[in-house]
């Protein structure tokens, strides 16, 4: 039953009175998903964001090389090359329905951001500049790379995520900063709201809402080496499967090519697609000798196993685990006019002038292609199938439609949270529009979340935080990383049982309730730990090799028997694994070779 | 390796008795490791109440702007050993209330931006199928303007901000001229309407610490004085 009783939503066991709010839309994340989507209901709904970081320093700012669009401003350019291309960079895993949406989209949604302010970079004839990226090719496959990538120098991502918390500005959005998502309140299979911590003040909040959208990120941090801000802890992932929601094909973890030694801080894939070339200790570019055609500019899981067999193969750079790209022929200019983000920080973090010397990066974990089942309007799958959580929205890194299948293209990323961030808030209008009431909260709603505090917060056990942490980060990178096999991955998968055993263990120092990070990186722990599993466990049983899994004791890709998606649950204790289908519309599945 | 000493400036409101304190810690410290990279250190294996904002920990999100030995700067950029001194002090950034340790309110910051109506504002529609042109001269003039990160590195030294609350500050006189600025905009008025008011413009008396102290290496003082001119042209005309 529906009850809008005003009085009854603050019967909150355990939440003080004024520690109860309600809008009529919720999204947690100020990334550019929830951004996004936040802009596109703001005008009709009372929305609200809420966001463990302010929202400018989400992690969506850190993107450098671009946005994919097919608007043919350089060159000839269609829909149907960018849908090829991302096909197969997904190595088919991709459902085609949802990329075919992706890339017709495409167009609308980044010129939408230069109306918005966006300052592109330009063509001498004033229109979006445009550049090269691995994967993305002319003529479905059987020309050169092609100029799809919109840009703004190599601050893409910053640009963009500051203009749309420029356009939530103008739109009066409401943000609750630095308030922390603690759980979900998800009965009967309906969002009612969801249950939040004050980071600054401390103390336990209610929302309720009519929509909840989840635009949570990526979560880099579970692995040692990363492109990913302390932020990307992967919080929505098992927030979501906590309410009893499974996980979509979380095996599948990219590894970008090129991230700064040892830091594993990003070097955009932009510098090769400006040209810049990747050598080994002998000073050769072994890219001739995996992908003949089209070299630097292939696809990342291809490039970055690539350089990783160089390194175990004893041809890193002195023997030792790195390579080098090597961009100094590009000259001044062009390096600090198009790249100038990379000189700095390979000046700042290695005392490198990629304008003088070539720079040392190896491989560094990136981006999740898996993630909370959604349909193609952002709606949450109870079932990952069919059926629907009402009112509960997800999109961006943490959403997984699937766009990107096995192997994401570079620039298709900022474009899909931008894209199904925009579609989510669409579709959570017009949801608004026949939704009247808003559900009623249960009194029990906060239960779980104010004990998850209290144990925390009195948590003082023997174990350290960061030796559990930086424990499982180190097995990860080493046996659930680029490449894998059955013995590797169920090592790991005791790892993660017995650091969950010793995490029950551990102690928080800090007691205090304001700004309490001691107590915020526990919890975001609790979480990686969680989901971690669930990446190993699917790993594991996905017996073929395929987009960024590569199984060295499978290295075949499996069409027969996994051309399909996982979906993993956690029940009583134990994960379960279901399956759905591929949506395959116009491209058969075919060897994929570059 | 060395081995430096962190003075660290703290203050827990839970712990109000005990006020604002310097606490030393002790850091080995390898080459290569930035200052942040020692705060963790010292959080992680020393003292799990030491409290401070990082994210990208790339000089690019904006939390960790901090001061220094004396001097405002992102703390996940800066290499601990080429400060060149044994003891390194670092310090909530300065005129800005003091939330715990060394994270400070945002508030003026954000309130700052606000009052400068930072989103493009165009009078024409733009077009429906494609973007809005803008030749790569125009685009140029943007440059050393739409960089700003928010970190209030430039807010946090000036003086005038430290004499009054409400000012917009730097970072918002710097973003209030990145529209100004920008071919595509025709909301001047707008943009400069909360300028010419004693939180405003005049309250900088380019004293240039903001230019010094921000990391990105913007010139606000130069966005300040452009502005500057715009309103007095648009007194005198
Ligand atoms: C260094 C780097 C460079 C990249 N470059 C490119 C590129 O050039 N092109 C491209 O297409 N893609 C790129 N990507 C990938 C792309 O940037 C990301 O996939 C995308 O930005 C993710 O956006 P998002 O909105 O989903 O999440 P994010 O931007 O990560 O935002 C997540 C949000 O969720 C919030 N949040 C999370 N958990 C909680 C919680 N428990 N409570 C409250 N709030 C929470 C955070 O505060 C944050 O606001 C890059 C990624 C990295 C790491
Ligand atoms: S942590 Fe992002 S700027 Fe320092």
């Amino acid at each position: 039953m529906v009850n809008n009783n005003p009085e009854s939503i603050h019967d909150v066991k355990g939440v003080p009175i004024h520690s109860v709010h309600q809008h009529d839309v919720v999204i947690v994340g100020a990334g550019l998903a929830g951004l996004r989507a936040a802009v596109e209901v703001a005008g009709d709904h009372d929305t609200a964001v809420i966001t463990k970081v302010f929202p400018t320093r989400s992690h969506s700012g850190a993107a450098q090389g671009g946005i994919a669009a097919s608007l043919a401003n350089e060159e000839e350019d269609h829909w149907e090359w960018h849908m090829f291309d991302t096909v197969k960079g997904s190595d088919y895993l991709g459902d085609q329905d949802s990329i075919e949406i992706l890339v017709r989209e495409a167009p609308v949604v980044v010129r939408e951001f230069e109306h918005y302010g966006v300052p592109y970079s330009r063509t001498s004839e004033g229109r979006i500049a445009q550049r090269k990226f691995g994967g993305h090719t002319k003529d479905f496959g059987r020309g050169g790379p092609v100029l799809r990538a919109c840009y703004a120098a190599d601050r893409t991502g910053h640009v963009l995520l500051h203009t749309l918390y420029e356009q939530c500005i103008k739109h009066k959005v409401r943000f609750y900063s630095e308030y922390y998502a603690l759980s979900l309140i998800i009965e009967d299979d309906i969002c009612r709201g969801l249950v939040a911590w004050d980071m600054i003040n401390g103390g336990v909040h209610v929302i309720r809402a009519k929509a909840v959208l989840f635009g949570t990120g990526g979560y880099g941090r579970v692995f040692k080496i990363t492109s990913n801000a302390f932020a990307n802890t992967g919080d929505g992932l098992s927030l979501t499967m906590r309410a009893g929601i499974p996980l979509e094909d979380l095996e599948f973890v990219q590894f970008h090519p090129t991230g700064l030694y040892k830091q594993g801080i990003l070097v955009t894939e932009g510098a090769r697609g400006e040209g810049g070339y990747l050598l080994n200790g002998k000073g050769e570019r072994f890219m001739e000798k995996y992908a003949p055609e089209k070299m630097e500019l292939a696809p990342r899981d291809l490039v970055s196993r690539s350089i990783q067999t160089e390194i175990n193969e004893g041809r890193g750079i002195n023997g030792e685990d790195y390579v080098h790209i090597d961009i100094r022929h590009l000259g001044r200019e062009n390096i600090l006019k198009k790249l100038p983000q990379i000189h700095e920080l390979a000046l700042k973090f290695l005392h490198v002038d990629c304008i003088e010397e070539p720079i040392p990066i190896q491989p560094t974990a990136h981006y999740s292609m898996g993630g909370i089942p959604v349909d193609k309007y952002g709606r949450v799958l109870a079932d990952g199938k069919e059926k629907l959580v009402k009112g509960f929205y997800a999109a961006g890194e943490c959403a997984c439609v699937s766009v990107h299948g096995a192997n994401r293209l570079g620039t298709n990323s900022l474009l899909e949270a931008s894209l199904f961030g925009r579609r989510a808030g669409m579709a959570m209008d017009e949801f608004l529009h026949d939704t009247e009431d808003f559900a009623p909260i249960p009194p029990e709603a906060a239960q779980a979340a104010l004990k998850e505090v209290d144990t925390m917060l009195s948590a003082d056990g023997d174990e350290k935080l960061v030796d559990i942490r930086t424990e499982m980060q180190e097995k990860m990178m080493q046996k659930c990383g680029i490449f894998r096999d059955a013995g590797s991955l169920r090592e790991v998968l005791d790892d993660i049982h017995s650091l969950q055993d010793r995490f029950s263990r551990i102690k928080v120092s800090d007691r205090s309730k304001t700004f309490n990070f001691d107590l915020i990186e526990a919890i975001e722990l609790g979480h990686m730990l969680e989901f971690a599993e669930i990446i190993v466990a699917a790993a594991l049983n996905r017996e073929e090799s395929r987009g960024a899994h590569s199984r060295t004791d499978f290295p075949e890709r499996d069409d027969k028997n996994w051309l399909k998606h996982t979906l993993a649950w956690k029940k009583d204790g134990k994960i379960e694994f279901d399956y759905k289908p591929v949506t395959i519309t116009r491209f058969q599945p075919k060897e994929r070779k570059y | 390796m060395k081995k430096l000493t962190f003075k660290i400036n703290r203050y827990n409101p839970d712990d109000e008795r005990r006020g604002h304190f310097m606490q030393e810690y002790e850091v080995e410290v390898p080459s290569g490791h930035t200052v942040l990279d020692c705060l963790n250190d010292i959080k992680w294996n020393q003292d799990g109440t030491l409290t401070f904002r990082r994210s990208c920990r790339s000089g690019i999100c904006g939390s960790c702007a901090m001061t220094v030995n004396g001097v405002n700067m992102l703390a996940c950029e800066t290499q601990a050993l080429a400060l060149g001194t044994d003891t390194i002090t670092v310090e909530p950034l300065r005129g800005c209330e003091v939330l715990k340790d060394l994270v400070v309110s945002l508030e003026p910051l954000v309130n700052g931006l606000y009052a400068v109506k930072p989103y493009l504002i165009a009078d024409a529609p733009p077009p429906t199928d494609q973007e809005r042109f803008q030749s790569v001269e125009e685009r140029d003039k943007l440059d050393g303007l739409y960089e700003c990160i928010l970190c209030g590195a430039c807010t946090s030294s000036c003086p005038s901000f430290w004499a009054d609350k409400e000012y917009i500050g730097p970072h918002g006189l710097l973003k209030a001229y990145r529209f100004i600025a920008d071919s595509r905009d025709t909301g001047e008025q707008e943009h400069m309407e909360a300028l010419d008011d004693k939180h405003g413009l005049w309250r900088c008396h380019s004293i240039f610490n903001c230019v010094e102290a921000c990391p990105k290496d913007l010139n606000p003082t130069r966005a300040i004085v452009e502005l500057k001119k715009k309103l007095v042209k648009g007194k005198v005309g």
